[in-house]
């Protein structure tokens, strides 16, 4: 038996054994960094300075736990997992490994927009967030209409997705060509994402509506499943699916916003955490938990590493978050060609 | 095997030629007018006699010495990009592929970075050798690790890129200089390029393009499937080997020479698929001489755009060819291979 099923009155839960030692494995994992991300600064706390600060009851190194670590570790972990469900919806729509948030223009849209602000406003920080949010949203919005006719194809969506990415690309490099080297520079390490200097006050409203997105998939999960299965096969059991699509497509671009919002464009965890969820929980199709779990892994790893590596300079986590997810990704499939 | 597969295509194949022999006209008058165009006009007749009797006058300096050369290199990037394009999405089955998919212009763009960060040279003809160096290696690590299926090659490539991506940025964020050299490169752009010794890469490309039409009828075979290909007699992993092969040297050559423009390499297979149909050999002669076209004209656009200075052809490229590719995907759907 390899499949667990719980039963309680008319709700049933089918649970391959595999995944579920994975998702135990994985917060396991999540924790640790965590608890690591906390203990982990310019100067070292034990793990019981830890809980002390986080229990309140100690004094001052307590403040730098509570209000500089923590805030950064939880941004690290819920932020990993957004992009991560974020990946995932949109290479369930796709049903393509390459199809992500960024294929749809959202972190070109949203560099376009950090790079006006920083160089033709003067790049504060509530410019950089407002020009990055717009100017992703505003391309998201323009590749969905013009994808849309007839109903939306997953296909057609990626091939206008990567044509107006294309463009933007072409611009964002242009503009950075033409930059003065400091703001070209300024401009580069925004792109590259990074959760240095993240603190509670800019986490409260994010935070609230990556809940609101999530308790949404949530609720249309049960469809989500169903549509995996093929486009025929779900309309035949019942879902609507172009709104279905139109709905998991809203979520995907909020989680990826709102986070791009905050840290900026972090590349690659959207794209490689489905794929290595899915290989890891030995599940069919890409499911959403296991893509949730191992982006917030990745990320939380990632900016771990960021600080360490070439501390006291800390360097962008979209950078390691990058490296090391690419160098996983390789890994399993090298993995996968021994087996087979 | 070739009466099988030729017999349906008969019929079309007519048409198909007649529409090659427009698209070759209309690529000789794209390079005449791009030879006659530019900071100093000259007349479509004096491009002609500059070219086949040449006297010595400052017109004919400017056609033969400084925009034919550019001009060639137009074409022999835009045909490797394109062909690259056409091999990668056959091999990969996956319409959305680029030849950059596989690792190529970030490795060159990774040894680019290395190569300045240690301080190597810096003038033409050392980027040119790093990127060469670059896409080669990386291509080599992609197929070590994906050769075995079309998903785990795109996967591999897509990885190791990431990687790269990764290592480089945060190298050139450390590193003022590295970055701000870098930023030249990686716009994409002609001009100037044509100073550094691009005869070898050319002949290199040539070389390529003339492998890629010999192999398409077996590459014909590898799409329809792997089984179809070992039942009609085709060494599949030769054929794959040879693909990627051909590839590296493709786009590799025209990264080395162009930097990276791979947009062409994705746009142009699409717009090929409109008039060849399915048939890799055609799809090949297709992309071939469109690719070629594609970069001329934005060469050209991107000369004359901007009173003084350039606009960098790949900023062109993409906003001539990325609304193309909205319109076909809206008008005839996204053709899956």
């Amino acid at each position: 038996m390899t499949a667990l099923v719980l039963r309680r009155g008319p709700v049933s839960f089918r649970v391959e054994r595999r995944t579920l030692v994975f998702t135990a494995a994985a917060v396991l994992v999540i924790l640790g960094l965590g608890l690591l991300g906390l203990c982990y600064g310019a100067v070292w706390a034990s793990p019981a300075k830890v809980f002390a600060a986080l229990s309140g009851s100690s004094g001052g190194s307590g403040v730098v736990i509570r209000d500089w670590r923590l805030p950064r570790v939880l941004s690290g972990v819920v932020f990993g997992a957004a992009l991560g469900v974020a990946g995932a919806i949109f290479q369930g729509i796709t049903r393509n490994p390459l199809g992500s948030p960024d294929v749809i223009g959202l972190d070109s849209g949203a560099y376009t927009g950090a790079l006006i602000a920083l160089t033709v406003l003067s790049g504060t920080s509530a410019q950089l967030t407002t020009g990055s949010v717009a100017g992703g949203v505003v391309t998201a919005t323009a590749v969905y209409l013009l994808a849309r006719k007839g109903g939306l194809s997953g296909l057609r969506l990626v091939v206008i997705g990567i044509a107006v990415n294309a463009m933007l690309t072409a611009v964002n490099s242009w503009i950075v060509l033409r930059a003065e080297l400091e703001v070209a520079i300024a401009a580069g390490s925004w792109s590259a994402g990074s959760l240095n200097g993240v603190g509670w006050d800019d986490l409260a409203i994010p935070f609230a509506v990556l809940a609101m997105l999530l308790v949404l998939l949530a609720l249309r999960s049960q469809a989500t499943h169903q549509s995996g299965l093929g486009g025929e096969v779900a309309v035949t059991t019942g879902v609507g699916l172009e709104r279905l699509r139109l709905h998991l497509v809203l979520i995907g671009v909020g989680c990826t916003a709102t986070v791009t919002a905050v840290a900026g464009p972090i590349a690659f965890v959207a794209l490689a955490a489905p794929q290595i969820g899915r290989r890891l929980a030995g599940a069919p199709g890409v499911p959403l938990l296991p893509a949730a779990l191992t982006g917030a892994a990745l990320l939380q790893g990632g900016d771990l590493l960021a600080q360490a590596l070439l501390a006291p300079v800390a360097l962008p986590v979209g950078v390691v978050s990058t490296a090391i997810g690419g160098c996983y990704l390789i890994w399993l499939l090298t993995k996968e060609v021994r087996r087979t | 095997m070739t009466a099988v597969q030729a017999a349906p295509a008969r019929p079309r194949s007519g048409a198909r030629g007649g529409w090659l022999l427009l698209a070759l006209a209309v690529l000789a008058a794209v390079a005449v007018l791009s030879l006659a165009v530019g900071a100093h006009a000259i007349a479509p007749a004096g491009v002609l006699r500059a070219l086949l009797e040449p006297t010595g006058s400052s017109d004919d300096l400017v056609v033969r010495d400084i925009r034919a050369p550019r001009a060639l290199l137009a074409v022999g990037a835009g045909a490797a990009l394109g062909v690259a394009g056409v091999l990668v999405q056959v091999l990969s089955r996956n319409p959305l592929a680029e030849p950059g998919i596989l690792g190529v212009s970030t490795g060159a763009g990774f040894a680019i970075t290395i190569g300045s960060a240690l301080g190597a040279t810096t003038a033409a003809a050392g980027q040119l050798v790093l990127a060469v160096v670059g896409s080669v290696l990386a291509m080599a690590l992609v197929y070590a690790v994906g050769r075995r299926s079309p998903l785990r090659l795109v996967l591999a490539g897509v990885a190791l890129s990431s990687v790269l991506t990764g290592v480089s940025l945060g190298l050139r964020l450390l590193l003022p200089d590295v970055f701000d050299e870098y930023r030249f490169w990686v716009v994409g752009s002609l001009a100037g390029r044509e100073q550094a010794p691009t005869l070898l890469p050319l002949l290199a490309i040539a070389a390529a393009l003339l492998g890629a039409l010999l192999l398409g009828r077996q590459l014909n075979a590898v799409a329809l499937g792997e089984a179809v290909a070992h039942t009609l007699g085709v060494n599949v992993a030769g054929v794959r080997t040879g693909a990627l092969v051909l590839i590296t040297v493709l786009a590799g050559a025209a990264t080395a020479v162009a930097g990276p423009i791979l947009f062409v390499g994705l746009i142009v297979p699409h717009l090929a698929r409109r008039v060849a149909g399915g048939s890799v050999p055609w799809l090949v002669a297709f992309a071939a001489v469109l690719g070629p076209v594609l970069l001329l004209v934005s060469d050209t656009v991107a000369r004359v755009l901007l009173p003084v200075g350039e606009v960098p052809v790949a900023v062109v490229t993409a906003f001539l060819g990325g609304p193309v590719l909205i319109w076909a995907v809206r008008r005839y759907g996204a053709a899956p291979l």
